[in-house]
């Protein structure tokens, strides 16, 4: 089908995934209500199957989508398989967040059924956010993802560390979001549009190019989405958040949200801002090294492994905006490519935070984790995976795709930046391995001591879904690398024209 | 008329001027509430900046303001919940007094 965004209608089509999951989102919101108004004291269980089951037509929706084409690139929504790609990563974390969250909420007396309502929102947010092609609309989705995940944050309210982490986000999230407001403002006024690709011809055909009121623009922007995608210096609120939040809200955080962000960035900056290249490029290669070195030189002090996966995280968007510099068609499939594989296995290392928590206790110190690779030893085996995968160790998805984000850098030739990428990722081996070492090498506190750790089936079930993805994503990558490789190409409309294939 | 009378790009200095107030605010006072009070200061200079731009720009400007305004207020409504249940914990709303989160 093809799509003409001079006519309305064209958007129910273009926007068909997002309407089925908000549509189904209220739903959920209303069962629920009448559900808890009858039994009030009932597990939420079934409000998490329905909405794990609107993520799952939501995908089928976003299949769907492959099948239509637009007229030309005049939507504020993108119509492209790059957007569907990322839309499949994006059900993927909330599913998978969903997933790990049964019980674990129950354990902490949080299990309401507005937890899987706004996780829900948010990943509609993210997915309009990902796919937006107009600025105003990253804007809206960027704020209706995060008013989502400021709430989540703070869902466990009798916790003052969850209140205070909600707290802390709150206030940077919204300081961010100002200043991408006025990053938009400033590039509206330089080029007449918010719109992207109307952004990118009039910078590219030197209208608006190294205007000032335009720079101060991109400037602010890219501080806006720095902020989000939590790259140095902007990530002081990140280690704090994802420590403070629910644990399968962190994982939320630093997997969905993340991929949102980047999306946008990559969406910003490769395309809309692609013709003036030369004035961020150097701005983000300063971002890109100082998040590489610095996150993964803070992680080293950390004892508690979920900060120490916080920082971890910081570290893995230093890699991609490598992957982003690359201003090839390679380095964004290798981006894409890695945000799948970066997906996977943190939502699958946070899944064993997760299952190491007891009651109401977090337990996520380093010393907790003494002996549980041997009175658990699938999760402990899964957990030791996801750690190499982190790590960037040969047999795991985790190490093919540094691969190609190194590939890519090197073959536009940020040797530099390739050989930053390394020594971080070397240093990154140190913390990593040190979590194995203690979960295998130190005896436990005592012989009982992670026999109530552990997952619900579904819990399980996401953990066995991502350890088996880290490795499909080794020995069967090439496929989703492909699949990656095409996307992209739809990500950069204008590349055809070069060969005068356009009609 | 008015606006003849004006200095070329009068409405953009006062824009950010307030944005440069808003983020000073954010920097240097310690009260959440006053936070986040220079946080929606922030976001009208990106309204005024929006209101400017549109006679040259697109009158498209001043329909974006109105997206800004509720979303301002969406996160007006979470962002006192979220002060509210923190005050709950600590009586106070300095950001100086919360330091749980440490390493």
């Amino acid at each position: 089908m093809t799509l003409d965004f001079a006519r309305q209608s064209a958007y129910f089509w273009a926007l068909l995934p997002e309407i089925v999951l908000a549509t189904w989102t209220m739903l959920v919101l209303v069962v629920d209500v009448f559900r808890s108004s009858d039994h009030p004291e009932e597990s939420r269980a079934p409000v998490a199957w329905m909405s794990l089951a609107g993520l799952v037509v939501a995908g089928a929706a976003n299949a769907y989508l492959l099948s239509m084409r637009e007229a030309a690139p005049t939507g504020m929504i993108a119509v492209d398989s790059f957007r569907v790609f990322t839309n499949f990563i994006l059900l993927l974390a909330a599913g998978l967040a969903i997933c790990l969250s049964f019980g674990y909420l129950q354990r902490r007396h949080i299990d309401r059924g507005e937890f899987y309502v706004l996780v829900l929102f948010a990943t509609v947010g993210m997915m309009l956010m990902a796919g937006s092609r107009d600025l105003i609309l990253m804007f809206i989705a960027l704020e209706v993802m995060s008013v989502a995940i400021y709430v989540l944050v703070g869902y466990h309210r009798q916790d003052p560390r969850s209140s205070e982490a909600s707290l802390k986000y709150f206030l940077l999230g919204a300081f961010s979001s100002g200043f991408f407001l006025y990053g938009i403002a400033l590039l509206f006024g330089a080029t007449g549009s918010t719109h992207l690709p109307t952004i990118g011809t009039m910078l590219g055909d030197g209208v608006g190019t190294a205007s000032p009121v335009a720079l101060a623009g991109m400037a602010l922007v890219l501080v806006g989405l720095g902020f989000k995608v939590a790259a140095v210096p902007f990530h002081v609120w990140t280690p704090d958040a994802y420590d403070g939040a629910p644990t399968p809200v962190t994982a939320l955080m630093a997997t969905g949200v993340k991929a949102a962000a980047f999306a946008a960035f990559i969406r910003v900056f490769a395309v809309g801002l692609g013709g003036v290249r030369e004035d961020w490029a150097p701005v983000v290669w300063v971002l890109a090294a100082l998040t590489m070195v610095a996150a993964n030189l803070v992680a080293l002090t950390q004892g508690s492994v979920k900060r120490m996966l916080a920082y971890s995280s910081i570290a893995h968007a230093g890699y991609l905006l490598v992957a982003l510099l690359s201003a090839n068609q390679a380095g964004a499939a290798a981006f894409l490519f890695y945000l799948l594989v970066y997906t996977v296995m943190t939502a699958g290392a946070f899944g064993i935070v997760i299952a190491n928590s007891q009651g109401d206790h977090e337990r996520v110190s380093l010393e907790d984790y003494a002996g549980f690779g041997w009175q658990q030893p699938l999760l402990g085996a899964a957990f030791g995976l996801f750690l190499l995968s982190l790590a960037g160790f040969p047999l795991t998805g985790g190490f093919l795709g540094k691969l190609y984000i190194i590939r890519s850098a090197l073959e536009s030739d940020n040797v530099p930046l390739a050989v930053v990428l390394v020594l971080a990722s070397l240093i990154s081996y140190f913390y990593y391995l040190r979590v194995i070492v203690v979960m295998y090498m130190r005896p436990a506190a005592s012989a009982n001591s992670h026999d109530q750790a552990g997952l619900a089936v579904p819990g399980r079930a996401a953990i066995a879904v991502a350890a088996v993805a880290v490795l499909a994503l080794f020995f069967a990558a090439s496929p989703v690398m492909r699949a990656a490789e095409s996307s992209v190409a739809s990500l950069f409309p204008a590349a055809p024209a070069l060969f005068g294939m356009t009609p | 008329m008015i606006a003849q009378t004006l200095p070329a790009n009068a409405g953009l200095y006062l824009s950010a001027i307030l944005f440069a107030i808003g983020v000073a605010g954010v920097m240097i006072r310690r009260n959440a509430i006053i936070l986040f009070m220079c946080i929606e200061l922030m976001l009208n200079a990106a309204n005024l900046a929006f209101v400017w731009f549109s006679p040259f720009a697109g009158v498209q400007g001043q329909v974006f303001v109105f997206f800004v305004i509720a979303v301002a207020a969406a996160e007006a409504a979470v962002g006192l919940a979220i002060i509210l249940a923190v005050f709950r914990h600590k009586e106070t709303v300095n950001i100086n007094e919360f330091s749980l989160l440490r390493f």
